[in-house]
């Protein structure tokens, strides 16, 4: 590291955190006002609202300065960083179903417009979940297994693209598969479910490659630090994919027992009628 | 008053379910004690081949997804009463023993991720963790049989 670069980097983290925190913020009262201003038609569930909350505040842990700091100087803070930022953070905030709650609280033509929107062809490109898959995986492995993970290091506006690459992947990835919003174009379960253990599998293996070939390069990290990085990646990254498996066997379940009443109803007609 | 149509055991589901919940536990009780609590195994050798590492990386994953999948398959089942009753001990226990032996001849041996222990003579614990597997196996394939008869003579 060049002592430009150290000199500078501090500020220009603060900087980073500061932007970041506001940014934040905004996006929590945007959910806050629009829940409060439709609370009349239909409360809007609570569990919901804690749920962004959640992803904000994980948000906001993630770009705390000293976290921040850690992260610049050791790998293994970067990969919590990471986790928080691409993992779990998206888990509060596509959960919170803010698309459902943007509909609501447009007047009916916007609404429909916006759900054209949302039905044209190159929304439902990038929106698939095998671009999702792409962005967010193959990100991971472009990030870790070429030098561009030493370059951000060293180039702070590198770093910020990849911290909002971090986010928004990880949240087009948590909604392409398990978005509880209303999405017609979304392919079925199927290839859902298929994509998910392709991308989990991808993950897994990424992880086992830096432990055993000692990625990223180019930092300075001895080995057991990286490695270190590595199995965190790996185990918590396990969880927070397991959270949605659970949430795509939820609504299977869901679409199951509402098949075995539409059976069972029919059948009672059969017996009394 | 309707009558309610009659429930039949689903055998099939409650099998499936029952041995996706058997290789499920096996793989976390291997995960857990033997990879975190005692750590004999390692993490993975040095010198495992990068096509190696992503055969364990779709292994682990499946490990996790078709235990959750066999959690929720057995809830359905519960749902509308339809677990058969006789077949979940077998089941699981055919899980349990297969993924053991299959670990022990497959990651252990064949694709060489990592050992029992890193002792000398690892052939004996080798064996001694494959023949588990085997033994979970059999008895298993016992309660089945037992589970089979059962049926045939009698609703329970």
């Amino acid at each position: 590291m060049t002592a430009h670069s150290t000199l500078h980097a501090p500020m220009a983290m603060g900087v980073t955190s500061a932007a970041a925190w506001l940014l934040i913020a905004c996006l929590w009262l945007v959910y806050i006002a629009g829940v409060w201003r439709t609370r009349r038609q239909k409360p809007w569930p609570r569990w919901r609202m804690l749920l962004f909350t959640l992803g904000c505040a994980t948000l906001v842990a993630a770009f705390m300065p000293s976290l921040m700091h850690a992260a610049h100087q050791d790998v293994r803070w970067h990969m919590v960083q990471h986790l928080l930022l691409g993992m779990f953070a998206p888990l509060g905030l596509v959960f919170a179903a803010p698309m459902t709650l943007l509909l609501r609280n447009l007047p009916p033509g916007g609404a429909r417009r916006l759900v054209r929107f949302l039905g044209t062809w190159p929304v439902r490109v990038l929106t698939h979940p095998v671009t999702a898959l792409i962005f967010d995986i193959g990100g991971m492995y472009l990030l870790y297994m070429t030098p561009l993970y030493a370059q951000s290091l060293t180039t702070p506006w590198l770093a910020n693209v990849l911290h909002l690459h971090f986010v928004l992947s990880g949240t087009l990835f948590t909604w392409a598969i398990a978005g509880p919003d209303p999405a017609p174009h979304r392919p079925g379960w199927r290839m859902r479910m298929g994509v998910l253990i392709v991308a989990m599998a991808a993950h897994a293996t990424l992880g086992k490659l830096l432990y055993a070939f000692g990625f990223p390069r180019g930092t300075g990290a001895g080995l057991e630090e990286l490695q270190q990085a590595a199995m965190w990646m790996y185990y918590w990254g396990d969880l927070a994919e397991a959270a949605l498996v659970v949430a795509l066997m939820l609504a299977w379940l869901r679409r199951r027992q509402r098949m075995a009443r539409h059976l069972n109803a029919a059948s009672l007609d059969t017996h009394t009628g | 008053m309707a009558v309610q149509p009659p429930v039949t055991p689903d055998i099939r589901r409650t099998m499936i379910a029952a041995v996706l919940l058997g290789i499920g536990f096996m793989a976390a009780i291997d995960e857990i004690i033997f990879h975190q609590i005692l750590a004999w195994h390692h993490f993975i050798d040095t010198g495992s081949s990068a096509l190696a590492l992503a055969s364990d990386g779709i292994l682990h994953t499946m490990e996790l997804v078709l235990f959750i999948v066999g959690a929720f398959m057995m809830i359905e089942l519960h749902g509308r009463a339809a677990q058969a009753p006789g077949y979940r001990g077998p089941g699981f226990l055919l899980g349990m023993g297969g993924f053991q032996t299959f670990d022990g001849i497959v990651d252990h041996k064949i694709l060489g991720l990592h050992q029992v222990r890193y002792v000398e003579h690892v052939w004996l614990y080798d064996i001694a963790w494959i023949g588990a597997g085997l033994v979970v196996l059999a008895i298993g394939w016992k309660l089945l049989q037992r589970a089979r008869r059962g049926q045939a003579t009698s609703q329970h």
